[in-house]
């Protein structure tokens, strides 16, 4: 967390990471420049390709996720995008979980359908449901380790089995757990993403995201990867870089192409999340499970869905995955007869809290609250709405650093209001 | 840049290997010091096309200033340098051996890199033959399996984590130039 990926400056000393603001990088000679843009040259170029301040996050990233390496992005989803993009052709597949973040459910259907890719969505808690799914032009699975937003566990292991006997990546969304509470390569995830704005950040200061590679996936018969690329001079990744050529053609095409990069600054504030992640983790999850087991004794409340709770469907899978909690973010309802009733209440209760910032964000180091169902889930249609586990009463809290106490007392006063 | 020579790691990722063979035929300190000391490094299986694998290395290693002796019998001359059919018919000496051929290949050329007094024996990524590795360690050779040798460069030049990728390398001392 503090050391990985970066190495005091030899000129300076600089303990600190120093912030490289700037586009491009001046080339040695002429010889020199053409070999870099051919890839046989180690270097910087320009900052949407590579920078030393990001290079720092990215090769911290990869330390903790037990990752041959990764590569950062302007945000979350472009992490996601950039891998599908890396990965997928026109007419390929994803089999995903449905219990995902709203913004990618409308990624993965609306965005990659304008590149003619398809997605099935299964119950990823139904290992059949998966194996139904698939067909030949299944490409990758994808879920998330702690899905968004009713706290569901994915059986890593039992995907990984599933996607290497198909001969297909399994790509893992951490964002939820971050490597502090699990890390999804040691259970046989080919592939991490993370939205770092969340709890990697725990600021709040900077969106950004990373892609990341175990460098344990056999990509000789992974067309994308093996085949000659017509975007760099018929070069096959794989062949030439071995296990870091899914990364590299991640970088040196997918981002190039798309300019989804991320910013040094950027870089250098979720670095400085990155120094505290553990602490921040353990903390707020501890708070998390009181503040759950608080709830669930509420008579306001209908139910809890923190898979920290023995009452979750998933709390094995959590203790197996996730054995210091399954983090800090999770959603509860309030007790309502109808629909339209648990709509109002739910704003009211919002509107009453005082110390809960009410925002469209999780892994804040303040404790936030939203209403999915009128936030960030509101493009979907009710069938996918459904289908993502989000009912009208549905609130979302992310816990963070405030005294327990504090938050306990924050949550009785706006429940006692209603 | 890199951390510069001495730094004592354990580099355990992206290898076919079992870890009490990492520990014979992957010693970081042992790369290190080859990388540092060697001068002359013959290619065996140096393709000429400039997209394959073995060209990226020969021409990386070449700018980093090591003399690259390529080896390969359908080659007149390879990156400017003339190529040689076999280890035998180099007429100087030779620090690095190293194999761009199938694993199954390998013993022949550990022989040959045994005959000429080569200081080391150094297999692609990927390329694993214990056999060839064990003749050449009996008679004195440096043995590393299964590394690529502009990687390791990059590793401890600071380079490869230019790119993204995870080094191993955790140091709190000041890089060396």
């Amino acid at each position: 967390m503090v050391h990985a990926g970066h190495i005091p400056d030899a000129v300076t000393g600089a303990r600190a990471v120093p912030i490289y603001q700037t586009t491009s990088f001046v080339f040695d000679d002429a010889e020199q420049a053409a070999q870099l843009f051919e890839l046989k040259q180690y270097g910087n170029i320009y900052t949407r390709i590579s920078n030393p301040t990001t290079a720092v996050f990215e090769e911290r990233m990869a330390s903790l996720e037990g990752a041959t390496g990764a590569v950062a992005t302007a945000s979350g989803m472009a992490a996601q995008l950039v891998t599908f993009l890396t990965l997928l052709q026109p007419g390929d597949e994803i089999v995903s979980s449905s219990q995902l973040y709203g913004g990618s459910i409308t990624q993965l259907v609306h965005t990659l359908k304008k590149f003619s890719i398809g997605v099935r969505f299964v119950d990823p808690s139904r290992i059949g449901e998966w194996e139904a799914a698939v067909t030949p032009r299944t490409k990758a699975l994808y879920g998330e380790t702690v899905g968004n937003p009713r706290g569901a566990i994915l059986d890593i292991e039992r995907l990984a089995g599933l996607a290497a006997s198909l001969g297909i990546p399994l790509i893992v969304d951490s964002t939820m757990s971050t490597p502090a509470l699990c890390r999804p390569i040691e259970h046989g995830a080919t592939l991490v993403v993370h939205s770092a704005t969340k709890f990697i950040g725990g600021h709040g200061t900077a969106i950004g995201g990373v892609l990341l590679d175990s460098g344990k996936f056999d990509f000789s018969r992974y067309p994308s990867i093996a085949a000659p690329s017509p975007a760099y001079h018929d070069l096959r990744f794989f062949d030439t870089f071995g296990h870091y050529g899914f990364l590299m053609k991640a970088r040196a095409e997918t981002v190039r192409d798309t300019g989804a990069c991320l910013s040094p600054f950027n870089a250098f504030l979720l670095i400085q999340g990155l120094e505290t992640l553990s602490l921040r983790m353990e903390r707020q999850t501890s708070s998390a499970l009181r503040v759950a087991q608080h709830l669930e004794a509420h008579p306001a409340v209908a139910w809890v869905a923190y898979a920290g709770l023995p009452s979750h469907p998933d709390h094995a899978l959590a203790r197996k995955y996730l054995p210091k909690g399954p983090g800090a973010v999770f959603s509860f309802g309030l007790r309502a007869r109808s629909g339209d009733e648990a709509r109002a209440a739910g704003r009211r209760f919002i509107e009453g809290l005082q110390l809960f910032s009410h925002l469209a964000n999780i892994g804040d180091v303040r404790s936030l609250v939203i209403h999915p169902a009128s936030t960030t889930h509101q493009q979907l249609t009710d069938e996918e709405l459904a289908k993502g586990g989000v009912s009208p009463e549905l609130i979302r809290l992310s816990i963070g650093l405030e005294n327990v106490e504090d938050l306990l007392w924050d949550l009785d006063q706006a429940l006692h209001a209603l | 840049m890199g951390p510069g020579p001495g730094v004592a790691c354990s580099i355990t990722l992206n290898s076919a290997l079992k870890p009490e063979q990492q520990r014979l035929y992957q010693d970081p300190l042992v790369i290190q010091r080859l990388l540092r000391e060697a001068r002359t490094i013959a290619i065996v299986g140096l393709s000429t096309d400039p997209q394959r694998a073995s060209w990226f290395v020969a021409s990386y290693l070449k700018k980093e200033g090591y003399r690259v002796i390529p080896v390969n019998p359908k080659a007149d001359r390879i990156l400017g340098e003339k190529a040689y059919p076999d280890l035998a018919s180099i007429p100087e000496h030779v620090d690095i051996v190293d194999v761009f051929r199938p694993a199954a290949d390998c013993l022949p050329i550990a022989e040959q890199a045994v005959a000429i007094g080569a200081g080391a024996l150094w297999l692609q990524l990927r390329l694993v033959n214990l056999e060839a590795a064990e003749l050449a360690a009996r008679n004195g050779l440096a043995v590393v399996l299964d590394r690529c040798v502009k990687m390791e460069h990059g590793r401890y030049s600071g380079r490869l984590h230019w790119g993204g990728m995870n080094t191993e390398i955790i140091s709190a001392r000041k890089a060396s130039l």
